[in-house]
């Protein structure tokens, strides 16, 4: 028998997810705008693959296929997991880091709900690992590259049919903000040198720091839609600002502003979007503090001491590794265990 | 100056649908053609019937005792006669059937002698007993026997008195419209809580979506001899529920386990404070209640019942249920308990009855894996982590529930209602806490049972080295008896007699001793013990017959 409650909010996961996708739009909007069409071939790629790998796991299940299609979480992995890759690279690279993404990482450990791992970020540590070529060719900023890739040339040469005739991949790729401070800082320069490059733009990056601050935005939208709480998102950019400002005001010279790194790279998509991925993070309010300062500072860590072009991923899966523990520690007083009982 | 609140965790603002059966005022409900009394109204032990069928009651008069301590007795709802003692269709989420008196009213409606008590001379305890007798508990929902409450104990004092007309469930809107239209009685019965409880401060916390309320219950307080103020609270429910109420108006918490008390509050609803005014200064007992019919009926309002009133009388009375019905619910949407059958009487705790229909209440959705969105510990308005009890629940580890506080959750639905999965999150929960009950009963049958058979083990021991002993003292007394060789007829024949004797007294005993020990077995029980009875003194007779013929 049924028993109550018997009304319910108007909310699904349906609802949710496709909140999370309508925050990414504006942050996709101006990559279009800065860095040419060829996103969107990889999104459309990453996401027919994303449902189509979905289908055939749920159909595996014996779960029904609609509901679990219509949840909108595949979609969003394929979503977050193209945002994350060079908008170049090869299809079978979306391919292949889609196909970790969702069966790896998801299906294999249980399905929605189930996994320990963000999927998006798994597909992107199996691609950065095995193929880190391919995953060091971004997009030039279109003001600062030779050339311009219309949707379909961009299409053509991420399907292998290589670029239109007399263009070379150099005139419209380049390394990221990143990747060239890394290199230059390898050389011998200093921070100040290295910021006057025209990569770098303002603060971020060309392009890419417009693209962030559409992340930023996007975020806050989710965070007043209150599909996400503050606190990752904060403990996050507070973790990577702090660890980064402290290094910066040691030496200037080898450690670059902390502003730059709020600005560039992974920074607000992995603060709003990834790392609030409900499934894998903390859920105490405390704990997704812990989680999310963690996330912060390891980010930091990676970019500057390692060797990888970004940190957002590795921090956010080596964080999810803690979570049983952050939750077991960080469990809120329940009501009538605030103050202790009078003794008699 | 504004009284400083505090909140709570969370909460949610379910639409309220009060103004439906708000617009009419409350009307006196007429007396049903037959009246279902369950003895089991209350929490704590069920009452005893103390009536037998067939015979004539009073309107008032007690039909179940209060039998325990946790316990208060039910009364005739009218004069009639009693029909039958059996089980019944009830409220319950069980869906079970409970023992109840059926009365066959006589339409004189004529009360048993009863009269005021003079509370103020009375000996405290005194006073609490006759509550019990009278039958009070809290209509708030608990239906916690009142006299227990209102002991001050052995601080003799609690502070703090608060009158609960938050009334936060949607569709309910009785402790509203009594506010309305009774708040004098309310206050009187609040003089009467204050007295016992030795208070100095009474609240009454009434949800802000109740100007009309607010306004009469300000306006007696006005007319009060003693301070009564009237706090509007924010509308976000569970606002009304009486941990919840009690941090809104003082900040403080019950301790997890304990009582209102331990931290100087007393809390009792207002229609509570209302009755307890009619069984103080008239000397009626709980026979009545105001109880709102809402939902798909064609004129909701909200009556005062008798105890017993079948729900199909009553859902009549507010214009019939629309043709779409699909079933009844007794009190709200958030917390009620579904109805088998149109038959189940209304009881104290009987608040409101709500005609569902599949449009009102649509059912939820095909249930998604949990995301630990923890839109649930958000709402939460006991801090629980719902989405972690719930993952506990369903793999059966009961022990982690009761570590992640599974007993602090008030069962208040708003983790159900905000879920985004459409998780029944309460029914885990509630499923949990019956599993633990069962396995703590089970543990403690067990612990009994042990304990027996760890005595019977000592106990035959015991007597095997006794029989040993007497055998050994028999066997050197005969050895005695053979030296002594003198074989002697009157002895003999006096043993003989000595024997007989002891045999007869043995029958006697036998015929003498009648081992019922069944006075505390519920009434299904006592039938059964009855027909058994009956059956086997049938049989004694047929043999009897047979013998002498």
């Amino acid at each position: 028998m049924l028993s109550s409650p018997y009304i319910a909010e108007k909310s699904s996961v349906s609802i949710i997810m496709l909140k999370v996708l309508a925050a990414l739009v504006p942050g996709i909007a101006v990559y279009v705008w800065f860095f040419g069409p060829a996103i969107l071939v990889t999104l459309t790629l990453a996401s027919v693959t994303a449902l189509a790998l979905e289908t055939i796991a749920v159909r595996l299940r014996g779960w029904p296929a609609k509901p679990f299609l219509m949840d909108g979480s595949a979609l969003v992995t394929a979503w977050l997991l193209a945002l994350s890759l060079p908008p170049i690279a090869p299809w079978w690279l979306i391919v292949v880091g889609t196909f970790f993404a969702i069966v790896v990482a998801k299906h294999l450990y249980g399905g929605l709900g189930n996994n320990l791992f963000n999927p998006a970020m798994v597909g992107y540590a199996v691609l950065i690992i095995s193929f880190p070529v391919q995953m060091t060719q971004w997009s030039s900023p279109l003001s600062l590259a030779g050339a311009h890739l219309s949707f379909l040339d961009s299409a053509q040469y991420i399907f292998g049919g290589g670029l239109p005739d007399g263009l070379k991949l150099d005139a419209i790729s380049s390394a990221t903000p990143l990747d060239t401070l890394r290199t230059q800082l390898q050389l011998e320069h200093t921070v100040r040198e290295i910021t006057h490059l025209p990569i770098f733009g303002n603060v971020g990056g060309t392009g890419g720091e417009a693209v962030v601050l559409m992340f930023l935005l996007g975020g806050l939208y989710l965070w007043l839609a209150r599909i996400i709480t503050w606190h990752i998102p904060v403990a996050f950019i507070a973790g990577l600002w702090i660890t980064g400002g402290l290094f910066h005001v040691a030496d200037p010279d080898r450690y670059i502003s902390p502003w730059f790194h709020l600005a560039t790279g992974g920074t607000m998509l992995g603060a709003f979007f990834i790392a609030t991925d409900p499934v894998s993070g903390a859920t105490t309010p405390r704990g997704k503090l812990v989680f999310g300062a963690g996330i912060g500072i390891l980010t930091y860590i990676i970019r500057a001491l390692g060797g990888y072009p970004d940190g957002v991923a590795f921090a956010v899966l080596l964080m999810n590794i803690m979570v049983p523990l952050i939750d077991t520690y960080t469990q809120p007083k329940v009501y009538g265990h605030k103050q202790k009982a009078p003794t008699e | 100056m504004a009284r400083q609140l505090y909140e709570f965790n969370g909460g949610v603002h379910p639409e309220g649908h009060k103004y439906a059966s708000t617009s009419r005022s409350i009307a006196i409900a007429p007396l049903p053609k037959v009246l279902i009394v369950p003895l089991s109204q209350h929490i704590g032990q069920p009452a005893k019937p103390i009536v037998a069928v067939g015979e004539q009651v009073w309107k008032g008069q007690t039909i179940g005792q209060a039998e325990g301590y946790v316990s208060v007795a039910v009364h005739a709802p009218t004069s009639g006669t009693v029909t039958a003692i059996a089980s019944h269709a009830v409220a319950h989420p069980s869906g079970l059937a409970d023992a109840c008196i059926t009365i066959a009213p006589d339409g004189l409606d004529r009360w048993i002698e009863h009269d005021a008590l003079d509370y103020r001379n009375m000996d405290p305890s005194h006073l609490r007993n006759r509550l019990r007798e009278l039958g009070i508990a809290g209509l708030g929902g608990a239906v916690f026997p009142s006299f227990i409450k209102l002991n001050p104990g052995a601080v003799q004092k609690v502070p703090v008195l608060i009158l609960n007309g938050a009334e936060c469930e949607p569709w309910i809107t009785c402790d509203d419209m009594i506010m309305r239209e009774r708040a004098a009685g309310i206050l009187a019965g609040a003089a009467i809580m204050r007295h016992m409880l030795r208070s100095d401060e009474v609240l009454v916390g009434i949800e802000d979506n109740k100007p009309e309320a607010i306004a009469a219950m300000r306006a007696a307080a006005s007319q009060c001899d003693f301070a009564v103020e009237v706090v509007a609270v924010p509308t976000l429910y569970p606002g009304g529920g009486a941990k919840q109420l009690i941090r809104t108006l003082t900040g403080k918490e019950v301790p997890s386990g304990g009582r209102s008390t331990d931290i100087g509050v007393a809390a009792f609803n207002v229609g509570t404070a209302y009755t307890l005014h009619r069984a103080v200064n008239y000397g009626e007992p709980l026979i009545s209640r105001i109880v709102t019919v809402t939902g798909n009926v064609h004129r909701p309002q909200n009556f005062e019942v008798l105890v017993g009133t079948p729900v199909s009388e009553l859902v009549r009375l507010a214009g019939a249920v629309k043709d779409d019905t699909s079933g009844y619910v007794m009190g709200g949407p958030m917390m009620g308990i579904d109805l088998v059958s149109s038959d189940v009487p209304v009881v104290k705790a009987t608040n409101c009855i709500l005609a569902k229909s599949l449009a009102l209440f649509p059912p939820p959705p095909l249930a998604m894996p949990c995301i630990r969105c923890t839109r649930c510990a958000q709402a939460c308005p006991a801090d629980l982590q719902p989405q972690e009890l719930y993952w506990f629940a369903r793999a059966k580890n009961f022990g982690k529930t009761q570590e992640y506080n599974l007993f602090d959750c008030i069962e208040c639905g708003v983790c159900s209602y905000v879920c985004p999965s459409h998780i029944p999150l309460v029914q885990y929960y509630r499923y949990a806490k019956s599993e633990i009950w069962a396995k703590e009963k089970d543990k403690k049958a067990a612990d009994l049972a042990r304990e027996r058979h760890e005595f019977r083990q000592l106990r035959t021991e015991r007597e095997k080295q006794e029989r040993a002993a007497k055998l050994a003292r028999k066997a050197s007394a005969k050895l005695t008896e053979a030296t002594a060789n003198s074989p002697d007829g009157a002895a003999s024949a006096a043993k003989k007699t000595a024997i007989q004797a002891a045999i007869e007294r043995a029958k006697t005993k036998k015929q003498g001793i009648t081992p019922r020990n069944i006075e505390n077995l519920p009434l299904a029980k006592l039938q059964e013990i009855a027909e058994i009875e009956a059956r086997r003194a049938k049989i004694h007779a047929m043999a009897q017959d047979s013998v002498e013929k």
